[in-house]
């Protein structure tokens, strides 16, 4: 076959059999390592049936890991939403000794290996760690080992999205406006109030959302610092290994349904407040 | 002296002292960040070097070391075609659906790794997965082996690589491409000597990524591993496997030896984050 022949004969074929090689590959690699788990986990969830599905969705000890993994990492994102500004305006509007460290020291949570992570915090805020320490014995706060050590795990693990998500957009914040309030006499508190949170909030919100979206699903970390025991500090993921353990694959399949479906989402939100900032970006004063 | 204007801006730039604002940043980082990474080096060297260093001497942490590096030489080549591709196709093309694609891409980052296992453990689990009957006609084992654990990582690093390169690519534009096709290249000499150099960064910046994660995923590759000693067992789930039987100092080097390898990626990145210029404040996450 010449080649213009082979041509013909390639436009021929259905349109998605004439994709370059670079679509094919991506697909193919797309449908082997994403589509078909995702179906599979969708196959045997919808096999359960839905009376059944909700049953083991709702159990007892389901609803208690839900508490404690969506609300836990709900409160840590909030905190991370507080500390995560300060961090980020320290980083760019403060010059001090160590900043650059401060800088590189926020990607560490990306870098770590979770499980590296929580054996730190774990030893960290044992009774007998450098931190835990002086906690119970001052306070008597245990960390370690409680739903408390979860929440921090959390706290580590969510920290990098907020900051990193409210550096660029306050570095690229016009301190002309802030002067601007100041010389129509807006106090500071009336300044940042009024001018500078509003203008960041569609970044603070999409950090604090990546975090948390990324605290709930967290295992490594968590694991090592939780006593998992339900009811008291167990977490969602940690149960449906629990269930896997113990062959009960309908209800790990029902529970990573449910994570699955949350994830989902979350990525949708996360998507919107992205989408809002950067109309926000384009014309500041018609948003909010 | 300061001109007025200094004051004026350092009066209202910081609601707060300007000390304080700095201050407690750094406390809350030392407290949540700093100290655990300390904890590692202060935990791996408590009784000294020697201890340390005969942690190397166990035949288990050995073949962890061996199983993550097997696991990460996989996944990172295979992800390496996946995301070159991927950027080479969607990137400079519009269509509708491209943003969903992206999505679509990025989805491994949003699911927990736990379910991405689970995922796995359902589709080629012997007893229970959808190909199970295949598989185990065939004789091959996927759950509970390597190549489960390396599909795991393949899974929980795949978008890093693709996510870098996309955007450098869309920046780029097509002039140098169309070009070279002008001049006579075939596809794959356009491909290799002009479309893979402009991206040599971000390709560099994506390895560094996926490297890192490979090497410490944790939760996906946990669940399909079984976690037998010796056999199925990578670094990560051996530092919290030795640190739940209270073998602290195994734990702890093994710990130390992944958190080494962790800063020498969080320095190589800080590196090419500077040969990228201004890219990566585009993309500030992961």
């Amino acid at each position: 076959m010449s080649f213009a022949a082979l041509r013909r004969w390639r436009l021929a074929l259905p349109g998605w059999l004439q994709l370059s090689w670079s679509w094919r590959i991506t697909w193919i690699y797309l449908a082997l390592v994403l589509f078909l788990p995702l179906g599979a986990l969708a196959l045997k969830a919808s096999a359960v049936g839905p009376a059944q599905f909700w049953a083991l969705a709702t159990t007892e000890e389901a609803l208690a890991t839900y508490r404690i993994s969506f609300g836990l990492a709900f409160l840590a994102a909030l905190i991370n939403g507080f500390f995560g500004l300060v961090i980020a305006w320290a980083l760019v509007r403060c010059d001090f000794p160590g900043r650059r460290v401060l800088h590189a020291l926020i990607d560490l949570p990306f870098a770590l290996p979770t499980a590296v992570a929580g054996l730190a915090l774990a030893a960290l805020y044992s009774t007998n760690g450098w931190v835990g320490g002086p906690l119970e014995a001052w306070f008597g706060i245990k960390v370690s080992f409680t739903a408390l050590g979860v929440g921090v795990a959390m706290l580590f693990i969510s920290l990098p999205f907020v900051v990193r998500s409210v550096e660029p957009v306050l570095e690229a914040l016009d301190v002309d406006q802030e002067e601007a309030a100041w010389c129509l006499g807006a106090s500071p508190r009336q300044t940042l109030f009024k001018i500078v949170l509003p203008q960041l909030m569609p970044a603070i919100l999409s950090g604090v959302a990546q975090g948390y979206s990324r605290a709930v699903g967290e295992y490594g970390s968590v694991v090592m610092i939780s006593s998992n025991v339900p009811f008291k500090d167990l977490i969602t993921p940690t149960l449906i290994i629990q269930k896997l353990e113990e062959y009960d694959f309908a209800s790990a399949t029902v529970i990573g349904m449910v994570m699955l479906l949350f994830s989902l989402v979350s990525l949708v939100v996360i998507n919107g407040l992205q989408v809002w900032g950067r109309h926000w970006e384009a014309n500041p004063a018609t948003s909010l | 002296m300061r001109t007025p204007l200094q004051t004026l801006t350092r009066s209202i730039s910081w609601p707060k002292p300007a000390v304080l604002i700095p201050v407690v940043a750094a406390l809350y980082v030392a407290l949540i960040i700093l100290l655990p990474a300390l904890e590692v080096v202060a935990g791996a060297f408590a009784k000294g070097i020697q201890p340390f260093l005969d942690n190397f001497g166990n035949e288990d942490l050995r073949s962890a070391v061996l199983l993550t590096l097997r696991c990460t030489l996989i996944a990172v080549p295979a992800n390496t075609i996946f995301g070159l591709a991927a950027a080479t196709a969607i990137a400079r093309r519009q269509f509708p659906g491209k943003a969903l694609l992206l999505s679509v891409i990025d989805l491994p980052f949003s699911i927990s790794p736990v379910v991405v296992g689970l995922m796995l453990v359902l589709l080629y689990s012997p007893t229970n997965g959808v190909f199970g009957d295949v598989i185990s006609s065939l004789g091959w084992k996927i759950i509970f082996s390597w190549p489960g654990m390396a599909l795991a990582t393949i899974i929980v690093t795949f978008p890093f690589m693709a996510r870098e390169v996309i955007p450098l690519l869309e920046e780029e534009g097509w002039e140098q491409e169309e070009a070279a096709r002008t001049l006579g290249a075939s596809s794959w000499q356009v491909f290799w000597k002009v479309t893979l150099p402009s991206v040599r960064w971000a390709v560099l910046y994506g390895l560094i990524l996926t490297t890192a994660r490979a090497l410490g995923e944790f939760g996906a590759v946990s669940v399909v591993s079984g976690n037998i000693a010796g056999q199925t067992q990578t670094l990560p789930l051996f530092v919290e496997d030795s640190y739940k039987q209270y073998d602290t100092e195994l734990a702890y080097g093994a710990a130390l030896v992944l958190g080494g390898v962790a800063l020498v990626s969080l320095l190589l990145k800080l590196l090419v984050e500077q040969m990228l210029g201004g890219l990566k404040e585009k993309n500030p996450i992961n």
